[in-house]
């Protein structure tokens, strides 16, 4: 067996579905993927989430995860945010040519552990190697399907003035986490990506609310631009402080040395919640108790005025507009 | 965190607030020459805090703003001579030259490269003995000593294909040539840390002595930034000009002299072309004779065709303090971050983008 993946094991054939065989199906193998059909059907009864994404994080290993756990993760908290239960995952792998069989492994078993706490089956999936240069090592494709449980209703658009808004943690860790090992700009850090799937905290949340309005994880754009996203789509205006936005001391230091703002960087296992203010307690007590959920708190609440608008009281006492992300946030000049 | 909590203590800042407001009786024009600071007080909301005899101008102290469209196409137009590999930092990626931006060229095939460090242009020449590498040197006396040191280390290993193109500018010759246009007055000058850092706050004495200006050297954080202004303040009630350093922390009288020292072996000082200003006599830096085999503008022939200025732009208007980007017709309208018209709009640093992504909530 080649211990790198070629362009024959994209092509159909002997060496195909030895890939198959000897490396997907042994890590992720399910009743449902290893019928080996081509599409998986199972039963289904209630409203379906339906989700899709794609994965091309450079380097594919990073502190904290790799390119696999933060597929699954990644497909997993969007069901979630719609206050759906994951159930079934696809995933879709493009490989560059020469990729160690070896890395693959690690990121199938990665995908394995992730998708066994999550407690989702892997059931279908498929792999297409490229030219060498055509793709950067590997990217994911997946997509998922989840249940909405009865009475669930979340959205976007939900939120209504008074209530309040929960982030379930730190932010920018998994942004500063990644950036730490870029080419050209590693420096030494200890900290890891906080990517993680986030339905069992979501299923404890909606236990302890019914009136849980919006949720949504702030993963590419930040917080920053998650709560302008929200803040427009509800019509609403809404107020945090500085203050109470959880940020590690690590991902501040970095921030401040490449001059970007802890706002607008990434996460991958954090959720914003909006929940009715008489619900907001109950709800943060809970989030507090799940190992994903340990560092919430309320960082501020929704408001009539200036919709559409993200507004935050500094540090120092005085207001200013939080906008969207807008382009890369690329270090700073001087 | 240590070194950033204590710097934007609300207790010490409401402290600041009050005492400024208590001192203050005469109206007072004060000056950010730096980006950086205006990007302080527009995103930590210090302008709201202030009383109103108290009013903020943003200076010309951005190097991505005040870099010439004629510059900018010089820029692009070595990154598109075959063989070349145009390093840069990356805020100068987005901004519009008369024609294109390195970020457009490069999507037309250049290679234009973001670095985080001359360290790393200089890696990359050393990688591809066989392309020709330029550094786009912008940048104030901050970043001119890494580019001066990245030249040194070249010669001294002999890396023959590494060039900058230097478009180094230099701060007191521009604050001169502000003051002495007689456009703007000003009661104090917030004077730049990391550049003080640099050349020390000697270099101001001319500020405070001949044209009567108070001058503080201030940090970047909240409160480095209002104990500058209460300093000012203070300055402006007793009619007293000096120079004083509210971040001692990072700036002494002398600067520092190893920088100077790496400076002045590879610079001389010569004309510069500022945006809005046009040319500043000895306000720039170029490769001096003996390191001119560095120099790209002399390495390469190259023809960055005719200059033309983005229509309804006043960032040269912005930079010169005689107008705020509210002024500009285009603003938050059709110059937006997203789609910035000219460069204050582009730079992290620049007023523009401060205003528009912190300054809505005034």
């Amino acid at each position: 067996m080649s211990d790198k993946i070629i362009m024959a094991h994209g092509s159909g054939g002997k060496l195909a579905h030895e890939l198959i065989e000897k490396t997907f199906l042994e890590a992720l193998s399910n009743p449902l993927l290893a019928k080996l059909d081509d599409s998986a059907v199972f039963d289904f009864k209630g409203r379906l989430a339906f989700t899709t994404d794609s994965y091309v994080v450079k380097p594919i290993f990073f502190p904290g995860g790799d390119i696999g756990r933060l597929a699954v993760c990644g497909t997993i908290n969007d069901l979630a945010m719609s206050g759906a239960v994951p159930l079934y995952l696809s995933l879709a792998f493009i490989i560059e040519e020469g990729l160690p069989r070896e890395d693959l492994m690690r990121i199938l078993t990665s995908i394995k552990a992730t998708s066994r706490e999550a407690g989702v089956q892997i059931v279908t999936g498929d792999t297409k190697v490229v030219d060498r240069g055509s793709a950067d090592k590997l990217f994911i494709n997946t997509a998922g399907v989840g249940l909405v449980p009865k009475g669930v209703s979340i959205s976007g658009s939900n939120a209504r003035p008074g209530d309040k808004v929960i982030l379930s943690g730190t932010i920018g860790d998994h942004g500063i986490a990644v950036l730490s090992q870029r080419e050209g700009l590693s420096f030494s850090t200890a900290l890891k990506s906080d990517c993680a799937p986030l339905n069992g905290l979501v299923a404890e949340m909606i236990e302890a609310s019914s009136r849980i309005h919006v949720m949504r994880d702030p993963t590419r754009g930040g917080l920053a631009t998650t709560l302008n996203e929200l803040a427009a789509q509800s019509k609403v205006g809404i107020r945090i402080e500085e203050e109470k936005i959880p940020v590690r001391d690590e991902v501040r230091g970095a921030c401040e040395m490449l001059g970007l703002d802890p706002l607008y960087v990434a996460n991958e296992g954090k959720l914003v919640a909006v929940v009715a203010p008489e619900d907001a307690e109950a709800v943060l007590e809970r989030m507090r108790r799940n190992v994903y959920g340990k560092g919430s708190s309320i960082i501020g609440e929704v408001q009539q005025d200036h919709p559409g608008r993200v507004v935050m009281k500094t540090r120092i006492g005085a207001s200013r507009i939080v906008d969207m992300l807008v382009g890369d946030p690329l270090p700073r000049i001087c | 965190m240590r070194f950033i909590d204590e710097f934007r203590s609300s207790e010490l800042a409401q402290g600041l607030v009050r005492g400024i407001s208590r001192h203050s009786t005469r109206r007072a024009r004060l000056m950010e020459f730096c980006g950086g600071h205006t990007v302080t007080i527009m995103k930590h909301g210090i302008r709201q805090l202030l009383p109103p005899t108290i009013e903020m101008l943003s200076g010309p102290g951005c190097p991505v703003c005040v870099t010439d469209n004629a510059d900018l196409d010089k820029a692009i137009a070595l990154a598109g001579i075959p063989g070349v590999i145009l390093t840069t930092f990356g805020d100068m990626l987005k901004v519009p030259g008369s024609r294109t931006s390195l970020q457009e060229a490069r999507a037309d095939g250049a290679d234009v490269r973001i670095v985080y460090s001359t360290l790393d242009a200089l890696q990359i020449a050393r990688e591809n003995p066989a392309r020709s590498v330029v550094f786009l040197g912008i940048g104030f006396e901050t970043t001119a000593p890494t580019v001066a040191a990245s030249v040194v280390q070249a010669d001294q290993e002999r890396i023959c294909n590494y060039r900058v193109l230097s478009l180094h500018k230099l701060c007191p010759p521009v604050i001169k040539a502000l003051l002495d246009s007689g456009e703007v007055r000003l009661d104090g000058l917030v004077c730049p840390g990391h550049v003080s850092a640099v050349i020390g706050s000697r270099s101001w004495e001319f500020i405070s002595r001949d044209y009567g200006i108070p001058c503080v050297v201030s940090g970047f954080e909240p409160l480095d930034v209002l104990q500058c202004v209460y300093m000012l303040v203070s300055q402006v009630e007793r009619s007293e000009s000096r120079v004083e350093i509210a971040y001692r922390r990072g700036v002494r009288p002398e600067g520092n002299q190893r920088a100077l020292e790496l400076m002045n072996q590879v610079f001389e000082t010569g004309p510069a072309r500022w945006r809005g200003m046009g040319q500043v006599p000895a306000s720039g830096l170029r490769l001096n004779k003996a390191y001119q085999r560095y120099d790209a503008e002399l390495a390469f022939d190259f023809d960055p065709g005719p200059t033309l200025e983005p229509e309804g732009c006043i960032c040269g208007e912005i930079l010169r303090a005689i107008k705020t980007p509210r002024d500009c017709q285009l603003f938050g309208k059709v110059c937006t971050p997203a789609s910035p018209v000219g460069p204050c709009m582009v730079s992290s640093e620049g007023s523009c983008a401060a205003y528009y992504l912190y300054g809505a909530a005034e």
